[in-house]
């Protein structure tokens, strides 16, 4: 069975009596339910103008009349909508005193990715005096952005600050009547970032959500709103590799790109959200809308890393309008235990001479399932179209599941359009070649899950990638035994 | 350094060893030869801890301690290692990354820290140019699309590479052309001190010439059945193994 918010809520609130905390329970919590008076609450709150309240409350009377899809190849207890509250106080009291109250597996697996003692308490959610250095960081980093022009804030900041730019460009590419989540997000997001590229700019660094450390905790229906004006260029990275024991159970993010003529955006996720327990028991429900869409000869890049949540639902896609323009997804995607993913992605090929590269590589263990499931498109228009679609399969052990689901459609008969897919397992006779040679079977493990994932792995920044090999490791440890 | 008494193995209820006595000491080579289907690869697994194999009697010992509880990784922590007769694949993974992986596994065993890049890097040239390998199949995927020849290379590089206290060669000339076989023996000789040894698994005489063993022993139906010098590699060589194989059953 799933748990309900509201019986996490209690939970929680059961765990911080523990601690002495329950005095200090912030109270500005909506009561569970979604109604129209619900979504005005929360534009109101966020002291939103008028067209954006309205543009949630159609989006919510679109959602009512949706049905949640059931295509995806995963099962599980839908979520009660009616059951959950659509806001908290930003405001929350942490949960611990010191890094002695919080669960030590937890512990262990920052201390496996190298995350330095002040940074794990601020991800488990300890009092942390002032992390010096991340501030002055951020300082710095908001200072050399401004001086580009470069817009990085959060969406709510935006529509108060940049309300023509949010407006121009919000559902552009995913709508609110998209499918059931999007909707759903319209109407209740709490808070994401946004981002906008001026003309010809070069953003000089990588942005990372991870530098807005007030927005911690906003997770559930975030929004993101990516603009690379013409001739730009901008390097995204999203996620943090950190594990966050997050409480909310169902995520349902909406992520819009806009690249203009000759811009070039590079999105990188690193997924790593709970995913439940041995047993199947808990994590998160990942339901998340990501698309972009590329004007005249320009260029989207999805890169994914997903290795956390209980069950996903995710197609990072590319509407190549523009001539000349060009889509890249490259996807690792991990489940052990009994994570279900299915994941994919869409190329929609509208332009002349569009260009897409698709290289997916799944890797599954335990009774796990993983889905790759991937669209490419080739509209009449859409003279000298080319794709190109790798599809890896990686199994350890006998319980677990690989699916592929790739659907071509094209109406122009100067595609061309290549598929390719591949299964294979981890083998006794390659971790037995490994362990002679004095590698441990662990760290075989992870040696060959790293080859494997090897061209997807090095389309990330630098660091992130180093970052992502850990997690692969310890995402699978245990899983061949 | 090796011990070997009475040992009885077998895959799947099915007995491989039957009872298989051998003394290895440093600076000797010993070579095991005997007709197909003789046990020969199934005492270099058990010897390497290939747990598909269960000892069922007998003893292996290493250095004098008993490995048999051993798992692979910490026999060749001790110092054993295993040329593989048919080397597997990881792709994705380079030449150089596999053997920085085992070597650095191997310190940390040892207690010690990781090789530098640069020590590293010298001592993967070093060896390298031993065994005449170019810079770009180091960066290649193991074994993956490899000769015959250019598999059996790289195991005898990564032997160079791990400098073990007891080699053993499966059938390392299978697959060899005549100057494939020549730099691998002479790679062997090269790494030859009067500290290691070396066990050469062959069912030709040929490889001998080129690596001089001291003891030559015939295997058939999982028992040695006959020891001597290099004089009785020749003589299998004349006479075949039904030579043997009648002074057995006689």
């Amino acid at each position: 069975m799933a748990y309900t918010e509201e019986e996490l809520k209690k939970e929680l609130e059961s765990k911080e009596y523990e601690y002495g905390f329950y005095t200090d329970i912030e109270a500005e919590t909506f009561p569970v339910g979604l109604n129209e008076e619900i979504v005005r609450k929360i534009s109101q709150k966020k002291q939103e103008p008028e067209w954006m309240t309205e543009w949630r409350l159609d989006a919510f009377r679109v959602w009512k009349e949706m049905e949640e899809p059931e295509w995806p190849n995963v099962t599980y207890d839908k979520p009660d909508y009616q059951a959950i509250s659509y806001y908290s106080a930003p405001k929350k009291k942490d949960k611990y005193e010191s890094l002695d109250e919080v669960d030590p597996e937890l512990l262990e697996t920052f201390n496996k990715l190298g995350i330095s003692l002040d940074e794990q308490k601020k991800l488990a959610g300890v009092a942390v005096d002032i992390v010096m250095d991340s501030v002055s960081v951020a300082t710095t980093f908001k200072e050399t952005l401004a001086e580009k022009g470069i817009i990085f804030c959060s969406i709510s900041e935006a529509i108060q600050e940049h309300p023509e730019l949010v407006r121009q460009y919000i559902g552009s590419v995913v709508p609110p009547k998209d499918n059931y989540f999007a909707a759903l997000n319209s109407a209740v997001f709490s808070d994401g970032s946004f981002c906008y590229i001026p003309k010809g700019v070069q953003c000089p660094m990588e942005l990372s959500t991870y530098f807005r450390i007030n927005q911690a905790g906003t997770g559930q229906f975030e929004r993101t709103l990516v603009v690379a004006d013409e001739s730009s260029y901008v390097s995204y990275l999203e996620g943090c590799t950190a594990p966050s024991r997050d409480e909310n159970q169902l995520h349902a993010a909406v992520v819009e790109l806009i690249a203009l003529d000759r811009a070039e955006i590079k999105y990188s996720t690193v997924q790593n959200w709970y995913p439940g327990n041995k047993q199947g028991k808990g994590g998160v429900f990942n339901f998340v809308t990501k698309r972009g869409i590329c004007h005249n000869h320009s260029k989207i890049s999805w890169t994914q890393v997903e290795t956390g949540s209980a069950v996903t639902w995710k197609y990072p896609s590319c509407i190549l309008k523009g001539d000349y323009s060009i889509g890249e997804f490259y996807s690792i995607a991990v489940t052990n235990n009994f994570q279900q993913a299915d994941t994919g992605t869409k190329m929609i090929h509208l332009g002349k001479n569009t260009r897409s590269t698709i290289i997916s590589k799944g890797i599954s263990a335990g009774k796990s399932q993983n889905s790759y499931r991937g669209l490419v498109q080739v509209n009449s228009r859409a003279t000298n179209a080319r794709n190109f679609s790798q599809c890896d399969s990686l199994l350890m052990g006998n319980d677990c599941g690989a699916h592929t689901f790739p659907y071509i459609e094209t109406q122009n008969n100067s595609a061309q359009v290549e598929h390719e897919a591949t299964t294979s397992k981890i083998g006794e006779d390659q971790i037995f070649y490994c362990n002679q040679r004095g590698i441990d079977t662990e760290k075989a493990i992870a040696l060959i899950v790293n080859g494997f994932s090897k061209e997807v792995l090095n389309k990330l920044p630098m660091e992130f990638a180093v970052e992502a090999q850990k997690l692969l490791e310890i995402s699978l440890e245990g899983s061949v035994g | 350094m090796l011990t070997i008494e009475n040992l009885h193995a077998e895959i799947e209820e099915k007995g491989i060893l039957n009872g298989i006595d051998l003394d290895v000491k440093a600076g000797e080579v010993h070579a095991i030869m005997g007709p197909n289907g003789s046990g020969k690869s199934t005492l270099s697994s058990v010897i390497a801890g290939n747990e598909d194999y269960e000892v069922t009697q007998g003893s292996v010992l290493f250095g004098g301690e008993d490995i048999h509880e051993m798992s692979p990784e910490e026999r060749a922590h001790r110092g054993i290692f295993l040329s593989f007769q048919y080397p597997v694949e990881i792709p994705g993974v380079s030449v150089t990354n596999f053997i920085k992986t085992a070597l650095n596994a191997q310190r940390k065993a040892a207690g010690e820290e990781d090789m530098p890049a640069a020590a590293m890097l010298k001592k993967i040239r070093e060896k390298s140019s031993l065994l005449g390998i170019d810079s770009k199949f180091l960066s290649r995927s193991l074994n993956q699309g490899f000769s015959g020849g250019e598999k059996k290379r790289n195991e005898i590089f990564q032997m160079a590479m791990i400098e073990p206290k007891l080699a053993i060669l499966d059938e390392t000339d299978s697959g060899l052309d005549i100057d494939a076989l020549k730099i691998v023996a002479d790679g062997v000789n090269a790494l030859k001190t009067p500290n290691n040894a070396t066990i050469v698994i062959t069912h030709y005489q040929r490889l001998l010439d080129y690596i001089i063993p001291d003891f030559v022993h015939v295997l058939y139906n999982g028992k040695i059945v006959k020891s001597g010098t290099k004089e009785l590699a020749k003589e299998l060589e004349a006479k075949g193994y039904d030579w043997i194989k009648k002074e057995v059953a006689g």
